[in-house]
């Protein structure tokens, strides 16, 4: 057999892909709540009179509709409108903000955003090393957190400085599950600490793989996989936050997607019967190619197969069958709207 | 899940594999170290019963939510019997991989094959090493 390890090299770190078993970590954020360690995740702290202005060119999304203390989702893309990575920009003061980056490309952010910075009022620092990150996810999360923390958390989508461990920190109303809870940026010396009092209090340790299926559930895209910089944002569905006004680098491409339509939008699926689609698997429409799944995986809270797969337009309408080729297996699935899972 | 055992009684193939041999037939299975490491079994893909299996080559699938593994007959044959419970309850693989977790159970094409096999203690060494 070929035997995959619990413990698995990411992006340079070593990530735990479960602790106790995918499945119940999953089931945990689901009902009660569970902590994810997600320190590889990068920041970038982008500041200076200019930062706005900057931001406006670098980010797909309007960055002049971050309030104070307010989180937005948005794509960093290339001239050719393609995905160097998706990203949160927290609002941290008049003209600071911070991003949240995905650490495989926090490295290319970096250089891409230190490249068009030029010219433009503003520094932009590396200050990943600052923050371990702890994302605390699920309908009891808030609750704990703040009763063991002693801390008052901000609203959904909001960002708000407290101290954890007598230090400063940043709670943010975001996450990467579909549930409501927090993710908290800590320094990283008093992170062990802050991990050990939430485990006492009843949340429960999650790995990547949780993380993993909890996204895919709810149809959040993973960069490298649903995204990347061959595909722009309205292929894969994130054209709610592109706002081309702004005039960002690739807005003028996004732009004429967005009125000529894609050549092929992602699309999640769910499998009838058996099988479980993996990234990579062909997509039959017909017997004919029709498309890639670009992530797949068993749904633990719907007990099947489920993916997301780069389709011709035509059958990306929820509804419509396809076949998705499974090590050779044809498995019926049916195109679904968004999200694939959502709380009954 | 169960507790590491590798039961005297079962001869091991390499690629985690168990066979029971009970006179022309065997049952197949995979073993304690292949369930934990492969993680929380989510499917089985059996074979058709009157399906032949060759040693050494896939016989089945087993997945759990992360990985999928090509499962390995241990000896020749032909399917007779296919476990029809896992499934509803793959999870028995995790829970009892020698017991309700069984896979397949095979008529024998080439009994001799069995002395290629590995004791318990080889396997428990092949482990180890």
């Amino acid at each position: 057999m070929e035997l995959g390890a619990k413990v698995v090299p990411f992006a340079g770190w070593e990530m735990p892909v479960s602790y106790e078993g995918i499945l119940e970590e999953h089931a945990a954020v689901r009902t009660h709540a569970g902590m994810f360690d997600v320190s590889h995740m990068g920041e970038v702290e982008v500041e200076g009179p200019g930062a706005l202005e900057f931001l406006q060119l670098a980010l797909s999304n309007d960055v002049a509709a971050i309030e104070l203390g307010g989180a937005q989702y948005s794509c960093l893309c290339n001239e050719a409108g393609g995905v160097i990575d998706d990203l949160f920009a927290y609002r941290l003061g008049g003209d600071r903000y911070l991003l949240v980056t995905n650490s495989a490309n926090h490295d290319t952010d970096l250089a891409w955003l230190g490249r068009w910075s030029r010219g433009h009022d503003v520094a932009v620092r590396d200050v990943a090393d600052r923050y371990a990150m702890l994302a605390v996810q699920g309908p009891h999360a808030r609750a704990i957190v703040s009763a063991t923390l002693g801390i008052e958390l901000p609203p959904r989508m909001r960002v708000a400085v407290v101290r954890v461990g007598r230090r400063p920190a940043l709670a943010c109303g975001t996450g990467y599950t579909g549930e409501d809870g927090v993710e908290l940026l800590i320094e990283p010396e008093v992170a062990p600490a802050v991990w050990a009092e939430l485990l006492d209090a009843g949340v429960v340790p999650c790995g990547l793989g949780a993380r993993d299926t909890l996204r895919l559930e709810v149809c959040f895209h993973l960069h490298g996989q649903d995204l990347t910089p061959e595909r722009n944002p309205i292929e894969a569905g994130l054209g709610w936050c592109c706002v081309e006004r702004t005039g960002f680098l690739g807005s003028g491409e996004i732009a004429r997607v967005r009125a000529e339509g894609p050549a092929e939008k992602l699309a999640p699926f769910k499998i009838e019967g058996a099988g479980i689609p993996r990234q990579g698997n062909p997509v039959l429409a017909g017997g004919d190619p029709a498309g890639e799944v670009t992530s797949g995986t068993f749904s633990p809270s719907l007990e099947i197969g489920i993916g997301m797969a780069y389709v011709r337009p035509d059958l990306a309408e929820p509804g419509t069958g396809v076949e998705i080729d499974v090590r050779g297996k044809r498995r019926p699935a049916r195109i679904a709207s968004k999200p694939l899972y959502r709380r009954s | 899940m169960a507790e590491a055992s590798y039961p005297d009684e079962l001869i091991y193939h390499a690629e985690h594999d168990w066979a029971r041999i009970e006179g022309e037939q065997a049952t197949f299975g995979i073993t304690w170290y292949a369930q934990d490491s492969l993680g929380e079994v989510v499917f089985f893909d059996p074979p058709e019963v009157g399906t032949a299996t060759s040693k050494d080559e896939s016989y089945a699938e087993v997945e759990s939510v992360k990985a999928v593994s090509d499962v390995i007959a241990p000896l020749s044959g032909e399917v007779v019997e296919v476990n029809e419970a896992l499934a509803d309850a793959p999870e028995r693989i995790n829970e009892d991989p020698y017991g309700e977790g069984w896979l397949v159970k095979v008529k024998l094409s080439d009994p001799g094959e069995a002395e290629g096999l590995l004791s318990a203690a080889d396997y428990r060494n092949l482990l180890d090493s």
